[in-house]
């Protein structure tokens, strides 16, 4: 893989008051790949992520994304990056169509409603509303919004959280359809199931610092490596594997 | 990778105004405090102020149509004949006051005089009896004098009315009306939609494209200034073909009160800024916008002319903002005022609006 780096972290710090989130992070991203921000809740994820999009402020440190400075070219940066935000609503009162029109008219990029919606299989729902579809719907929607701008690098904040094992897989498939067409993706998850299978390299953050960066396989041969075992034997498969078994791999939503 | 146009914040502002227009449509408060609420009130005091004073009269069944009295009753306007009762009912309609009086005429073909006119009064309607009155003996008056053989009067009476605008109920309803449904659409529509776009947090995702926080500012207030003139004129034009609201000046006035509406949505929607900024959730808007529409909804004109109110209230009422708004808007409809003939109205607007949009500028958050 060409290993060029298209965001750059170097000594990033955010202060809140005499708390700090987000404690000396460095860290690369390089172009193409899928880069998993893992780590418990409050450990900073989301803060880091945030200063990245240009929506939060540091306290000191350096940003480079995709060759512009948060600080000097935030405006820059927002016109090549797409962000899912957690938990963000849609405005009210309009149907899908008329949510794409809205921001293809805010990153002032024309785009067809239903060609966006048709990259997440929403062309059907193109009159409903946001709040009437269900949660996979919600994120594909999401995501669907950040590729309006044809973005360099999205940003997605816990995006399979609360979804069934069906729609956090097809998800995946989305996700990775982004990457092979060339955007790089950063995400972050509690799921390591899902970041052990998306992602190319991960960085775990704790306590506002990060304390390892590689691929996982590589995290994984390591700690094994060490002589770790898991206390009861791991079988071929597991009960997830059992539930796709059982229910299908087809997407359950009206 | 496509950036082939330079970013243009007026489009971005425009697809503001557009999604935001869309959805106020749909909301269904907006439409209700901005147009339903007015014309119902509208249409209440439309119907019941009519405009004039009308006496009802009994009449008996069996009246001749060609007697001269009777046909001088029928020909004043403000007396309504009643001519489908029995003289049982006419006389239990009297003692209500449904009747305002009851008259039967006497034909005398022999002599004189050639009618003799019998009025039953009540005292349930004494105020319109004495009008009644003084009609009868103006018919009286004007019959005698035109009898053959009558003796030369000794005193003439010439009548002339001045020619003026009738005053209806509808030229002080409609504007009161119109000033409160723009004080209700930017006060609680800009309070609720900024607060809740900003809890569900549809501005931060906002902020996460290029857009710059003033387009954002001046597409949601684009959309709302354009939906409440639109709302003003409906009103305006519903008053007018359907309850005869005065416009002097036809068209320009109705320019006139766009105009003025559209600077009174802007200071309200100030107000609007502001709640917006201190409310801590969706349902601590309405008692706070209340604070602010409450006291101007019934102490700025709109249903009781301030002159009507005690001397302690005369203060509160000459400080509020849509005590203005109304004054200038009947001035400008019913005596045909120019936007300079307002212009101290205006003043006091425009004082509101710097008031309310510093304090506004201090409050108002993002996230």
């Amino acid at each position: 893989m060409n290993l060029k780096p298209i965001i750059t972290v170097k000594n990033l710090v955010k202060k809140y008051g005499s708390f700090t989130a987000v404690d000396q992070i460095s860290f690369e991203v390089f172009e193409g790949e899928i880069f998993g921000l893992l780590g418990p809740n409050g450990a900073g994820k989301t803060t880091t992520l945030e200063i990245l999009e240009t929506l939060r402020d540091k306290t000191s440190g350096e940003v480079m994304v995709d060759g512009f400075s948060v600080d000097r070219d935030p405006g820059s940066i927002k016109k090549r990056i797409g962000v899912q935000l957690q938990a963000a609503g849609y405005y009210p009162n309009l149907n899908l169509t008329e949510l794409i029109e809205l921001f293809s008219g805010l990153y002032g990029i024309k785009v067809s409603p239903l060609e966006m919606l048709g990259k997440v299989s929403l062309v059907d729902k193109a009159k409903a509303r946001y709040k009437e579809l269900s949660g996979g719907q919600k994120q594909r929607f999401s995501i669907a919004t950040t590729l309006i701008n044809n973005p360099r690098i999205v940003f997605l904040d816990e995006p399979t959280t609360g979804l069934d094992p069906q729609a956090r897989r097809n998800l995946w498939d989305l996700i990775r359809n982004i990457r092979n067409a060339g955007t790089t993706v950063v995400i972050t998850t509690h799921y390591m199931d899902e970041a052990e299978v998306l992602c190319d390299r991960v960085a775990f953050v704790d306590a506002g610092k990060v304390i390892g960066i590689n691929s996982p396989d590589h995290f994984i041969d390591k700690l094994v490596a060490s002589g770790f075992e898991r206390e009861k034997q791991v079988k071929s498969a597991n009960l997830e594997d059992v539930f796709i078994h059982l229910t299908g791999k087809d997407l359950r939503e009206m | 990778m496509n950036q082939p146009l330079p970013y243009s914040n007026f489009k971005a502002t425009l697809a503001m105004a557009k999604a935001s227009f869309r959805s106020i449509l749909r909301s269904p408060s907006s439409v209700v405090f901005t147009l339903a609420f007015p014309l119902v009130f509208i249409l209440v005091f439309g119907f019941i102020g009519g405009g004039g004073i009308t006496i009802d009269v009994g009449v008996a069944k069996n009246n001749n149509p060609q007697n001269p009295i009777y046909q001088a009753l029928k020909k004043i306007k403000a007396i309504q004949l009643v001519e489908t009762e029995t003289p049982e009912e006419m006389k239990s309609e009297l003692e209500k006051g449904r009747l305002d009086g009851i008259v039967s005429v006497q034909n005398n073909p022999e002599k004189l005089p050639a009618y003799t006119v019998n009025v039953q009064y009540t005292k349930a309607s004494l105020e319109k009896g004495n009008i009644l009155k003084s009609l009868l003996n103006n018919v009286f008056y004007q019959i005698n004098l035109h009898a053959p053989n009558s003796p030369p009067p000794l005193a003439e009476l010439r009548e002339v009315t001045v020619e003026g605008r009738i005053y209806k109920t509808i030229d002080f309803i409609l504007p009161g009306q119109l000033g409160f449904s723009l004080l209700s659409t930017g006060v609680f529509g800009t309070a609720f939609v900024f607060l809740s776009l900003r809890l569900t947090l549809v501005i931060k995702r906002f902020f996460a494209t290029p857009v710059q926080r003033y387009s954002i500012v001046l597409g949601e207030a684009l959309a709302r200034i354009t939906f409440a003139l639109i709302g003003a004129l409906i009103i305006i034009l519903i008053g007018h073909f359907a309850f005869g609201f005065t416009l002097i000046h036809g068209f320009i006035t109705v320019v006139n009160m766009l105009i003025l509406a559209a600077i009174g949505i802007i200071v309200f929607m100030g107000f609007g800024f502001i709640i917006s900024g201190i409310a801590k959730n969706e349902s601590s808007v309405p008692p706070i916008a209340n604070i602010v529409t409450l006291p101007q909804f019934l102490l700025s004109g709109t249903f009781f002319s301030i002159s009507a109110f005690p001397n302690r209230l005369q203060p509160i009422s000459k400080a509020l903002p849509l005590t203005y708004l109304n004054d200038a808007m009947r001035k400008v409809a019913f005596e045909g005022a120019g936007l300079t003939d307002v212009g101290h109205q205006l003043l006091i607007l425009a004082i509101w609006g710097i008031a309310v949009y510093a304090v506004a500028v201090k409050t108002f958050k993002w996230e």
